[in-house]
């Protein structure tokens, strides 16, 4: 699904490298996870996955089923299948939730030659789904992320990915800022979400997250490189000894 | 005191080529008196502190520049809505076109008709609003206005009109210089809805007084025409009563010249004064919003809200006073002003002003100048908006807060395609 080949990246405004040849390949129906202290890339991963300005590919590529993601504007990286579930999801002011929602629905769609969904089937859709992530009728007509708590916005990060139907799902951080209870809520929206046509990349700094939504393959990223791979169990090494076992290892 | 030479002369030049004031009857002494306010003053110069931001020798020169009319396949504005409708070509009262006058509740006569016949009403408003907002700030073309003015309609609000009154501005000749003066008095429990649009001519003046009397409403909404090269100047001069609402909305997309002054006096306690801006220019535009909000009665209210959306080296001010005088007590007052600007060759001037002589008011104000928000441009390109959109839906949001002064949805809604469809056309 996801292949990305010896990927080096630098700040555009100044001349430092953060991605130092990152090799990942995440497959279609998994669930692969991403570990790593702060400050070793994982955001910046996301980021230029999906056409954020600031970075500059020095080198590698990266490419969705096959279609090399790094020259598509960030809307087409979405309209092929490609989904960021924000760490800290933007507030719009003016731009009510529901607008916002049935607009991405339907450009994604205008862009892969399909017919735009009505009003009425829209609202079907997303009044269903919306009840699945506890959003109210009041947040979706509210604008965009204003005035939500953090819980509200990762659920309303989850509801976007609920409609758009991505293939291949990023999620940065989602659990930063949840309690308990929020982050069963997401995570129960993101396993109902699980498929075999569909892959997740889950970033995250802890193991609880992977409590609830269950990786098939975990990674190590440090200093800008993916640097060990292996099953959910290293997830608990980290929860139990920290990242300092590990980098010494490698090093 | 003498007047600068240069003023001295530039209003001589005009003035002569006006020529004389010809009106009889019950205007004929309001007029004079308005000309002797003109030469007195004499016309505004690009160094008058209130012309500071905008050049007004386009607005003051003897002839005007000549404007090219503006073709367009588009539906009218406004032309879903059922109303009363009052045509102008260039500056003149077209009846073949315009509706039957009539309509319950109301009172519509034509100003170049009615100066000859006794109305008691609009004595007491012509040019008697207009005169009262000389002070503390001169509007000469006001006064010209006033004693220039070659049409226009009186209107009497005696009940809750059915619908919008609606007049329309038409620019045919390339040449028109039109003074247009208009007076509108909504009695006690009356209320009105009164909609413009259209250009006009190549150059407009045009005054609008207003008196809303006690417990009653004014809603206005206007869309100043598209014509890219005419040049207006627009004054509302308002004065409302206790417990009387009044709200007012502009549009203005396209002209390289545009001053909107609106004078407003709330002299009657309990009283709500809410004026609107909402503009969107592309090159050698120049949109000047000058507002004088005159607080003289307890707990009013009055709200400013000006947005406005430049590029290619758009210009925009914006000049808001909120007086409020003494014994003026729990007034709330709101200002603001802001533009978008979506390229660095644009800019937007801007002075707020408050002056306060009471003890107990709540008055805040705000201005700003910034860019497309970039995150939020990203945030909505990365769930598969593409640029342009993403740019207008963010453009239409930032106007929004000007077009929430609309009661009416339908008018709202109305306003808002036509912004919708200028940005479209209008993309970088």
């Amino acid at each position: 699904m996801l292949e990305i080949k010896n990927l080096h990246v630098k700040l555009e405004e100044e001349d430092k490298q953060i991605l130092k040849g990152v090799d990942l390949t995440v497959e279609a129906g998994k669930v692969h996870a991403i570990m790593g202290p702060n400050g070793s890339g994982k955001s910046t991963l996301s980021y230029v996955l999906s056409g954020r300005d600031g970075y500059e590919v020095t080198d590698g590529e990266a490419a969705l089923e096959g279609e090399d993601l790094l020259d598509l504007e960030p809307e087409e990286r979405a309209a092929a299948g490609l989904f960021l579930a924000f760490q800290y999801p933007v507030e719009i002011p003016g731009v009510g939730n529901m607008t916002f929602l049935r607009t991405a629905v339907n450009a994604q769609r205008k862009a892969r030659g399909e017919e735009e969904l009505s009003a009425a089937d829209f609202l079907k859709v997303v009044r269903a789904k919306a009840k699945d992530l506890k959003i109210d009728a009041d947040m979706l007509k509210r604008p965009v992320n204003v005035g939500f708590s953090g819980g509200e916005k990762k659920r309303n990060e989850i509801l976007q990915m609920a409609m758009l139907e991505p293939k291949m799902c990023i999620l940065d951080e989602t659990d930063s800022g949840l309690d308990v209870d929020a982050m069963k809520l997401v995570a129960e929206g993101v396993n109902a979400l699980r498929d075999e046509g569909r892959a997740f990349l889950v970033i995250t700094h802890y193991q609880r997250l992977l409590d609830h939504i269950k990786p098939d393959v975990v990674h190590i990223m440090a200093d800008g490189r993916i640097v060990k791979t292996g099953g959910p169990e290293l997830a608990l090494e980290v929860e139990n000894n920290g990242y300092a076992d590990i980098l010494a290892e490698v090093a | 005191m003498a007047l600068p030479q240069v003023k001295q002369d530039a209003t001589d030049a005009r003035l002569a080529a006006l020529g004389e004031v010809t009106a009889t009857g019950w205007s004929a002494k309001v007029r004079a008196d308005a000309l002797a306010r003109v030469r007195q003053m004499g016309l505004p110069g690009a160094r008058d502190e209130y012309w500071k931001y905008t050049n007004p020798a386009r607005l003051t020169s003897v002839e005007p520049q000549a404007a090219s009319l503006f073709e367009t396949d588009e539906s009218p504005v406004f032309g879903t809505v059922d109303r009363l409708r009052i045509i102008f070509v260039d500056g003149v009262f077209d009846a073949d076109a315009s509706d039957d006058l009539s309509l319950e509740g109301i009172e519509i006569s034509r100003l170049a008709e009615a100066q000859a016949a006794d109305i008691h009403w609009a004595k007491d408003v012509y040019g008697v609003l207009e005169a009262n907002g000389q002070t503390p700030v001169e509007r000469p073309l006001a006064a010209l206005n006033t004693a220039f003015a070659t049409d226009g309609v009186l209107i009497r609000v005696t009940g809750k009109v059915s619908k919008p009154v609606a007049l329309s501005y038409v620019h045919a000749n390339t040449q028109s210089d039109a003074i247009l003066h208009h007076v509108v008095k909504v009695e006690e429990g009356g209320e009105l809805t009164l909609l413009e649009n259209g250009p006009a001519a190549a150059r407009f003046n045009k005054v609008l007084e207003v008196e809303v009397a006690d417990r009653a409403a004014f809603h206005h909404v206007r869309a100043q025409g598209r014509d890219h090269e005419r040049q207006a100047v627009t004054h509302i001069f308002a004065r409302l009563g206790e417990e009387s609402l009044f709200k007012s909305f502009t549009l203005t997309a396209n002209g390289v010249m545009t001053r909107n002054e609106a004078v407003i006096e709330l002299t009657g306690d309990d009283a709500s004064a809410h004026i609107a801006g909402a503009c969107v220019g592309d090159g050698d535009f120049h949109h000047d919003d000058t507002v004088f909000i005159t607080h003289d009665a307890e707990r009013c209210e009055s709200r400013q809200v000006f947005k406005k959306v430049l590029r290619n080296g758009a210009t925009g001010v914006f000049q808001g006073k909120i007086l409020v005088k003494e014994g003026a007590q729990k007034t709330d007052g709101y200002q603001i002003s802001q533009s978008l600007l979506l390229d660095d060759d644009s800019q937007f001037l801007a002075k707020p002003e408050l002056e306060i002589y009471a003890d107990d008011v709540a008055c805040s104000h705000g201005s700003t100048s910034g860019a497309i928000d970039e995150e939020g441009l990203f945030y909505l390109r990365s769930r598969g908006v593409p640029k342009d959109d993403a740019t207008d839906m963010l453009t239409l949001a930032f106007l929004a807060e000007a077009l929430d002064e609309i009661a009416d949805e339908a008018l709202a809604e109305e306003i808002l395609d036509r912004m919708a469809g200028w940005l479209v056309r209008h993309r970088a």
